[in-house]
């Protein structure tokens, strides 16, 4: 039984008069791990700040078509863009933690809710921690500052701090882009792990990594989209001949 | 003539290296000159009397415990009006709005009048606070004077100490499903409080020094302040005044040495602080 999440029809984006995104259709499934991949400038990641309307921030951003999640146009008037991002919840390339205690990173989100209760806050920091799998390693030292942990930790207290946000659906753009293959190893195991309650977008420029965890693939390429299929298809019977040359490493 | 004066280059290396030498210790001696000239006649006035004491008889004699009231209230209420204004337009010229013609017209404008020479400034005091609004001669129309005198100089620390904000911060709190005020409030304003902080300890420094714009809007008079409406005499004008009018020469040094410490402490305790806090963040 697969069930739509989000549904991306004609969608085109543009910043300025330059076309970053041409006429995109997918659907992605829930409680899957989609990955897209794709040379540098392909749109990946433009696509992912699309979807929760990040794009929003930059100046000359326009968009064509639609967008649906869980049924709601996105692009609609009356949509919430808070809750959109609270819904769709994102992990950039570089790790950001914000210069707080490692505490006041994961619980960021929720106090924007106005939620301050001491024994609630606790329970969320414990738990995205656990699912992030970095609980064990910094449960004894939560009131430090997050700016000390190594690149690996950072990036998984980001996903946690995403977690913390009870999101729906879990971007990740690049997220291993910039770590040692430990910590990749680490952060692919937690996707794995999430991907029973959470629906995962996955963009990655390591085509190695998309056929270790993704159920479906996605290959973008100068803003459009080139095919899209179960992993196992795309990287054996590639129906297009350019997704076979990147995978392939001809170009890249 | 570069062809001509040909040095080795270990020898050039010297000379430039003497030369920058000479320069900054020119800029370290005139500091030097300026502490030494008014603590070594201003200490010896120092005691506690002069600092608990009103002054008596135009100055000859007392303290000088309302100039300091005055400046600290003057100061105060400057820097009361000055910071919230002066940081919400750095906000909103950072964060709310995008670089267009408006934004220079106003960072233009804010620049202009760190230009005005602060005569003006007491001249528009006098004219607008004092005559018009008939806040008379008084600790608030000084104080508002010295607000938008050192406006352009916390405007300009706070839009650069939040543009130092990495952009990043704000794309993660809004991913985080922060509102643009929630972003400023909770990840911008944290991070650029240092920067902030030192525009307003600058703005202070200045606010206590100055004199022409204060000397046409609070007046001169030397009773201990009661209210806002108070004309009263900051520490740099009893200074001035002291001088100028050849009333006494040892207390117009005391009240300078005053001044200096008094300004020298601020910057110690603040960096102080501003150290603690910058550690404590990281």
């Amino acid at each position: 039984m697969k069930q739509r999440g989000i549904l991306v029809r004609d969608f085109s984006h543009y910043y300025g008069e330059n076309r970053s995104l041409n006429n995109i259709n997918l659907d992605v499934y829930r409680n899957e791990i989609l990955g897209i991949i794709g040379p540098a400038r392909s749109g990946k990641s433009t696509f992912l700040a699309c979807l929760n309307r990040l794009n929003d921030l930059i100046p000359g951003s326009r968009v064509e078509g639609k967008i649906l999640v869980d049924d709601q146009d996105i692009y609609g008037p009356e949509v919430d863009v808070v809750a959109l991002r609270r819904k769709l919840g994102m992990v950039f390339a570089t790790p950001v933690p914000l210069p707080l205690t490692i505490y006041e990173n994961i619980v960021f989100g929720v106090r924007l809710l106005g939620n301050n209760d001491r024994g609630e806050l606790d329970r969320i920091v414990e738990d995205s921690l656990e699912k992030a799998g970095l609980w064990a390693e910094v449960k004894d030292r939560l009131h430090t500052s997050a700016l000390k942990l190594s690149g690996g930790q950072q990036q998984r207290l980001c996903i946690a701090r995403v977690l913390a946000l009870k999101p729906q659906y879990i971007m990740l753009d690049e997220p291993t882009s910039g770590l040692d293959p430990i910590s990749t190893m680490k952060i692919e195991d937690s996707l794995r792990t999430l991907k029973k309650d959470y629906t995962i977008i996955l963009v990655t420029n390591n085509t190695k990594q998309a056929a270790r965890v993704a159920d479906r693939t996605a290959f973008f390429l100068m803003g459009e989209l080139v095919e899209i299929d179960e992993t196992r298809v795309v990287f054996t019977r590639p129906s297009d001949k350019r997704t076979e040359a990147y995978l392939e490493g001809k170009f890249g | 003539m570069g062809g001509q004066l040909k040095l080795q280059p270990r020898t050039e290396q010297k000379v430039i290296q003497v030369f920058m030498y000479l320069m900054t210790s020119i800029a370290v001696l005139v500091l030097v000159f300026i502490l030494v000239v008014i603590l070594k006649n201003g200490l010896p006035q120092l005691n506690l009397e002069f600092l608990t004491k009103n002054p008596a008889d135009m100055g000859r004699e007392g303290g000088i415990l309302s100039t300091i009231v005055a400046t600290i209230f003057l100061t105060f209420i400057a820097l009361l009006v000055a910071t919230p204004l002066g940081v919400g337009t750095a906000i909103y010229l950072t964060e709310y709005t995008v670089e267009s013609r408006i934004t220079r017209i106003i960072r233009f404008g804010a620049e202009c009048l760190a230009g005005i020479p602060s005569i003006i400034f007491g001249l528009f005091g006098f004219i607008l606070f004092v005559n018009k609004l008939k806040f008379g001669w008084s600790i608030l129309s000084g104080g508002l004077t010295l607000a938008f005198m050192v406006l352009p100089t916390i405007i300009r620390t706070s839009e650069e100490a939040i543009k130092a904000v990495p952009p990043a911060y704000r794309l993660v709190s809004f991913s985080l499903g922060s509102t643009r005020w929630q972003t400023v409030t909770r990840v911008v304003l944290p991070s650029a409080i240092p920067g902030i902080v030192t525009g307003v300890i600058l703005s202070i420094g200045r606010s206590i020094g100055e004199t022409a714009a204060v000397i046409f809007t609070a007046g001169s008079a030397l009773r201990m302040p009661t209210s806002l409406f108070s004309s009263s005499r900051t520490m740099s004008v009893h200074f001035y005044i002291l001088a100028k009018e050849g009333v006494s020469m040892p207390k117009a040094y005391g009240t300078a040495a005053v001044l200096v410490i008094s300004i020298l402490v601020i910057n110690i305790v603040t960096y102080y602080l501003m150290e603690k806090y910058i550690k404590r963040k990281s």
